[in-house]
C-alpha cells in the first residue's frame, strides 16, 4: 500500500478498485498472460462470441415467448395460418416474428448465432485435435471441451423444439421414438418425459426450463472452467524458432489481445446481424402447427443433430428382431449407440494416445497434421464417418437437386459408412507421409529457384536455396514419436496388455518419416556449398 | 335360372346406375367441335399413338388413355411433360411442345374416347375466392409429405419426385389434383370437394407469391440450406477476418 494518497480522480477510481478486490493483482496475473497470434487460434473464440451473442438475443425472447401448449385459435396478421388452431407457444413465436418490433430479427439472430456457435465449436475442436493440443497437461480440457459440443447439441435441440411448429414436433417424434426403443424402460421413460402419451401438453414447458436455465447454466459454468484452464495451462504455440516448451510466445492480454479479442465480438456480432437480416432461418410460420399426422418433405433437424438423424435414414429395418415377444429395437435405438460410441472415442483419445507413445510429458508445442500422420488419419476417418451419415441426413435433398434415386443414396451412404473411414484413413495417412518426405527434401536440398545454369561441359543443372534458419527450424525440429517395443513391468513379466500395446504402437508409427538430423543437414549442406560456390564463379564472369 | 337372370338385372341396374351417376358428376359439358375432335385425333396419332395406341387403348410402352379425361391431356401436354423426352423414372415438365389450340384438340380427342375429368371451370381456379389457411391445413395433411409445406418439392423412391409448385399454374395445379399424374395420388372430388382444391391452390398462391418475412428463402428447404449456408458463407467469413484479424503489417 502505498503511503500517499492519489488526488487525481483516475488514481482515486484506481485506488478504489485496488483496495477493494487487488485490481492490481489481478492486473498482473491475468492482463500480462500471452496469447500467441495465429488465425486457428480464434476459432474457440467465435464459439465464445456467439454464445454470448445467442444469450443476450435469447434473453430477448423469453420477454415475449409464451412456453404452454393450450389450444386457441390464431388472429395474427400471417394469412396462411388465421383461424386455425394452434399451441399458445406457437402462437408467441408468431407473434415474436410478425407483431414485436424487431423480434424476427432478433429471433433470426439466436437461430444463426446458434448454428454458428456450434460450428465454431466444430472447427475449433478439430483444430485441437488434429495440432495435438489435447496432450498433457490439457486432457482434462479436452474433456470439458467434448461436454461443451454435448451440452450445445442439447441447448440446440431444446431449443429448436419450442415453437411448436411442425418441424419442431416431428423432430420430437423421432427423440420420442428414441428413448422408446430403449428396453424394458423406454415406454416408461417416454411417458415420464412427455407427460403421458406423446405429444401430451407439458412437453413445451419441460424444455423451456431446461433450455433457459439448466443447460445454459452447465455451458456458462463448462465455458468458465474451460478459460481457467487456458490461463492455467497458458497457450499452446505452433513450432517456431523461438517458441519451446518453457515459453510462450505472442501479445499479452492488456492492451493487444484485449483490445483485437473486443474487437473480434463486434465483427462477429456484426456479421451474425448480417446474416439475420438478410437470410430467413426457420420460417416457422411455413411449417404451421405441430399435428402428429403430417411430415413435410425435407423435414431435418439443425445441422449438428443431422449426423444422427443421417444414421437413422441409413440403418437397415431389419435390425430390429424379437425375443420371447419381445421387440429389440436395434433398427432405432443403435443410434444412441453410435452417438455414445463417437463421444466415447472423444473423451478417451487423449488418455489413449499418452498410453500408447508411454508419453507422460507436458506438450506445449503444437504438431504439425503431417508430422503425426496416423493420428491426423484416425482424425480424418472420424471426420468422414461423421459427414457421411451427416450427409445421408440429407439424402432426399441431394437425391432431388442431382437427379439421382434416393435407394441408390441410401446404398451407397451404408457402404461408406464402412468404407469411408478407412479411405479416409488410407489416404491422409499416405498424404502426411508424401509431405513428410518433401519437407525432408526441401529441409536437406533446399528450395527449388527454377533457375537453370547450364555448366561449360553442356550439363543443366537448378540451382537450389538454403532455407533461412526459421524456415529451417519448423521443418526439421518436430517431436516424431517411434515404435516402443513391449516393455516388462516391475515383475519383469511382459502382460498381454503391453504386448497389444506394442503392436498397436507398431501399427502407429513403422512407416513413420524420422525428422531430418544435424548430421543429414551438414552433409548436405557441404554438398551444395561446394557446387553452389562453383556455381557463382562461373556466372560471375 | 330365373334367380340368375334376375341378379344379373340387378347388378347391371345398380352397376348402370352407378356409372351414370359418377359420370355426370365428373364429365362436365363439353364444348369442344367435331373438327376439335378430329385435328386432335391427327395430332394424336402423329404424336402419341406409337406409346399410347392408335385410339388411345394404350400399349406395352404407355397407359391406355380411354377414360383419362381433357384434365389429364391438358396438365400432360400443357406442361410439356408429354410428349415424353426420354424414358425415366418420370416425366420432366418442359417447355411444351404444342400452341394452346393444339393441346386443346388433343384434350378434345381423348376426352371423346370416354368419359373423364374436364378442363376446370374458370371459378374453381380463382385463389383470390378461396381460403389460404383451411388450404394450408388440406395441404399440410395431404400435400406436404412429398411437395414440402411450401411447395418446394421433395425426393421420392427411386429417382422419382415431387416437383416444386411455385411456378406452377392455378389450372394445372387442380388439374393434377384431380387426375394424379406420374406418382401422384388421385384426389377426385369426393375426397377433396372442387371447394377445397380451390382453398389449396389459394394456399400454394399465398406462400409462393407473399414475399418471405425474414429474408432471402434460401430455397425454402429448411435446415440443411441452413446449415449448408452456415458452414459454408458463416464459417468462411469467420475464418477471413480471423485470418485478417492476426495478419501482421508487413
Amino acid at each position: 500500500m502505498s503511503t500517499t494518497q492519489p488526488t487525481t480522480t483516475v488514481g482515486q477510481a484506481a485506488n478504489f478498485a485496488e483496495t477493494r478486490v487487488g485490481a492490481s493483482v489481478l492486473v498482473r496475473e491475468f492482463g500480462r498472460k500471452i496469447f500467441p497470434s495465429h488465425w486457428s487460434f480464434m476459432l474457440g473464440e467465435v464459439a465464445l462470441y456467439s454464445f454470448i451473442i445467442v444469450i443476450l438475443s435469447g434473453t430477448f425472447l423469453t420477454f415475449f415467448f409464451t412456453p404452454a401448449m393450450g389450444e386457441m385459435h390464431y388472429e395474427g396478421p400471417w394469412a396462411p395460418l388465421r383461424g386455425v388452431e394452434i399451441s399458445e407457444a406457437y402462437n408467441s413465436t408468431l407473434a415474436i416474428s410478425f407483431e414485436i418490433r424487431g423480434g424476427l430479427f432478433i429471433r433470426q439472430m439466436h437461430h444463426w448465432g446458434a448454428l454458428l456457435f456450434v460450428a465454431a465449436l466444430s472447427i475449433h475442436m478439430l483444430r485441437v485435435f488434429f495440432t495435438g493440443a489435447f496432450r498433457r497437461p490439457r486432457e482434462l480440457n479436452w474433456i470439458v471441451g467434448v461436454l461443451l459440443v454435448i451440452m450445445g447439441m442439447a441447448a440446440g435441440f431444446t431449443g429448436y423444439s419450442l415453437p411448436d411448429d411442425l418441424l419442431s414436433g416431428n423432430g420430437l417424434r423421432i427423440i420420442d421414438g428414441i428413448v422408446k426403443s430403449l428396453p424394458l424402460v423406454g415406454t416408461y421413460l417416454s411417458f415420464f418425459i412427455f407427460g403421458g402419451e406423446f405429444p401430451g401438453t407439458d412437453i413445451v414447458a419441460r424444455l423451456y426450463s431446461l433450455h433457459i436455465m439448466i443447460v445454459p447454466a452447465l455451458l456458462i459454468a463448462l465455458i468458465g472452467i474451460h478459460l481457467v484452464f487456458v490461463v492455467v495451462h497458458k497457450h499452446t504455440q505452433y513450432p517456431g524458432s523461438g517458441n519451446t516448451e518453457k515459453n510462450v510466445v505472442g501479445e499479452p492480454v492488456l492492451p493487444t489481445f484485449a483490445a483485437k479479442g473486443g474487437g473480434f465480438f463486434f465483427l462477429i456480432f456484426g456479421l451474425i446481424s448480417l446474416i439475420s437480416a438478410l437470410f430467413t432461418i426457420n420460417p416457422i410460420w411455413n411449417y404451421g402447427p405441430y399435428d402428429p399426422s403430417p411430415v413435410s418433405a425435407g423435414t431435418q433437424p439443425d445441422w449438428y443433430i443431422g449426423w444422427a438423424d443421417g444414421f437413422l435414414r441409413i440403418v437397415p429395418g431389419w435390425l430390429e428382431f424379437y425375443i420371447a415377444g419381445w421387440p429389440i429395437s436395434l433398427n432405432i435405438n443403435s443410434a444412441v449407440i453410435v452417438m455414445g460410441g463417437v463421444f466415447g472415442a472423444m473423451f478417451i483419445y487423449p488418455f489413449f494416445e499418452s498410453w500408447l507413445l508411454k508419453d507422460k510429458r507436458e506438450h506445449h508445442i503444437l504438431d504439425r497434421p503431417r508430422n503425426n500422420p496416423t493420428r491426423t488419419a484416425i482424425g480424418v476417418a472420424g471426420v468422414v464417418f461423421y459427414c457421411n451419415m451427416w450427409a445421408a441426413a440429407s439424402g432426399d435433398i441431394i437425391a432431388v437437386f442431382f437427379q439421382m434415386s434416393l435407394n441408390d443414396m441410401i446404398y451407397i451412404y451404408r457402404i461408406l459408412f464402412f468404407v469411408g473411414p478407412i479411405l479416409g484413413y488410407m489416404i491422409t495417412k499416405r498424404m502426411c507421409i508424401a509431405l513428410q518426405r518433401k519437407d525432408r527434401e526441401i529441409a536437406l536440398h533446399g528450395r527449388e529457384t527454377a533457375n537453370i545454369i547450364r555448366l561449360p561441359h553442356g550439363e543443366f543443372l537448378e540451382r537450389h536455396e538454403a532455407l533461412p534458419p526459421h524456415k529451417l527450424w519448423k521443418l526439421t525440429a518436430f517431436e516424431s514419436p517411434s515404435y516402443t517395443p513391449a516393455e516388462p513391468n516391475a515383475d519383469g513379466k511382459i502382460t498381454g496388455l503391453e504386448k497389444f500395446r506394442a503392436r498397436l504402437s507398431k501399427f502407429f508409427f513403422e512407416d513413420r518419416v524420422a525428422p531430418v538430423t544435424k548430421q543429414e543437414l551438414e552433409a548436405s549442406h557441404h554438398d551444395h556449398d561446394s557446387v553452389e560456390s562453383g556455381d557463382h564463379k562461373e556466372i560471375g564472369h | 335360372m330365373a334367380l340368375v337372370v334376375l341378379l344379373l338385372v340387378g347388378l347391371l341396374l345398380t352397376g348402370g346406375a352407378y356409372a351414370l351417376f359418377t359420370q355426370t358428376s365428373s364429365a362436365k359439358a363439353e364444348t369442344a367441335s367435331s373438327s376439335d375432335i378430329e385435328e386432335g385425333q391427327k395430332l394424336f396419332v402423329a404424336n402419341c399413338a406409337t406409346c399410347h395406341g392408335l385410339s388411345g387403348e394404350g400399349s406395352k410402352a404407355g397407359p391406355g388413355l380411354i377414360g383419362v379425361g381433357a384434365a389429364a391431356v391438358d396438365f400432360q401436354v400443357g406442361t410439356g411433360r408429354m410428349p415424353l423426352q426420354a424414358n425415366g423414372p418420370q416425366a420432366r415438365a418442359k417447355e411444351p411442345q404444342f400452341n394452346d389450340e393444339q393441346t386443346a384438340q388433343l384434350a378434345a380427342y381423348v376426352a371423346s374416347l370416354g368419359p373423364g375429368p374436364a378442363i376446370p371451370e374458370e371459378e374453381n381456379l380463382d385463389g383470390s375466392k378461396g381460403d389460404p389457411a383451411a388450404g394450408g391445413s388440406l395441404f399440410r395433411a395431404n400435400c406436404a409429405m412429398c411437395h414440402n409445406v411450401v411447395g418446394a418439392g421433395g425426393a421420392l423412391t427411386r429417382g422419382k419426385y415431387a416437383p416444386n409448385l411455385e411456378d406452377v399454374s392455378d389450372k394445372h395445379i387442380y388439374e393434377a389434383m384431380q387426375t394424379g399424374p406420374q406418382n401422384m395420388p388421385i384426389f377426385n372430388d369426393a375426397n377433396l370437394t372442387p371447394d377445397d382444391k380451390r382453398d389449396v391452390i389459394a394456399y400454394v398462391n399465398e406462400v409462393t407469391e407473399t414475399p418471405s418475412p425474414g429474408g432471402f428463402k434460401l430455397g425454402s428447404l429448411g435446415p440443411v440450406a441452413e446449415g449448408l449456408f452456415i458452414w459454408f458463407f458463416g464459417l468462411s467469413a469467420v475464418i477471413g477476418l480471423t485470418v485478417w484479424l492476426s495478419s501482421r503489417s508487413k
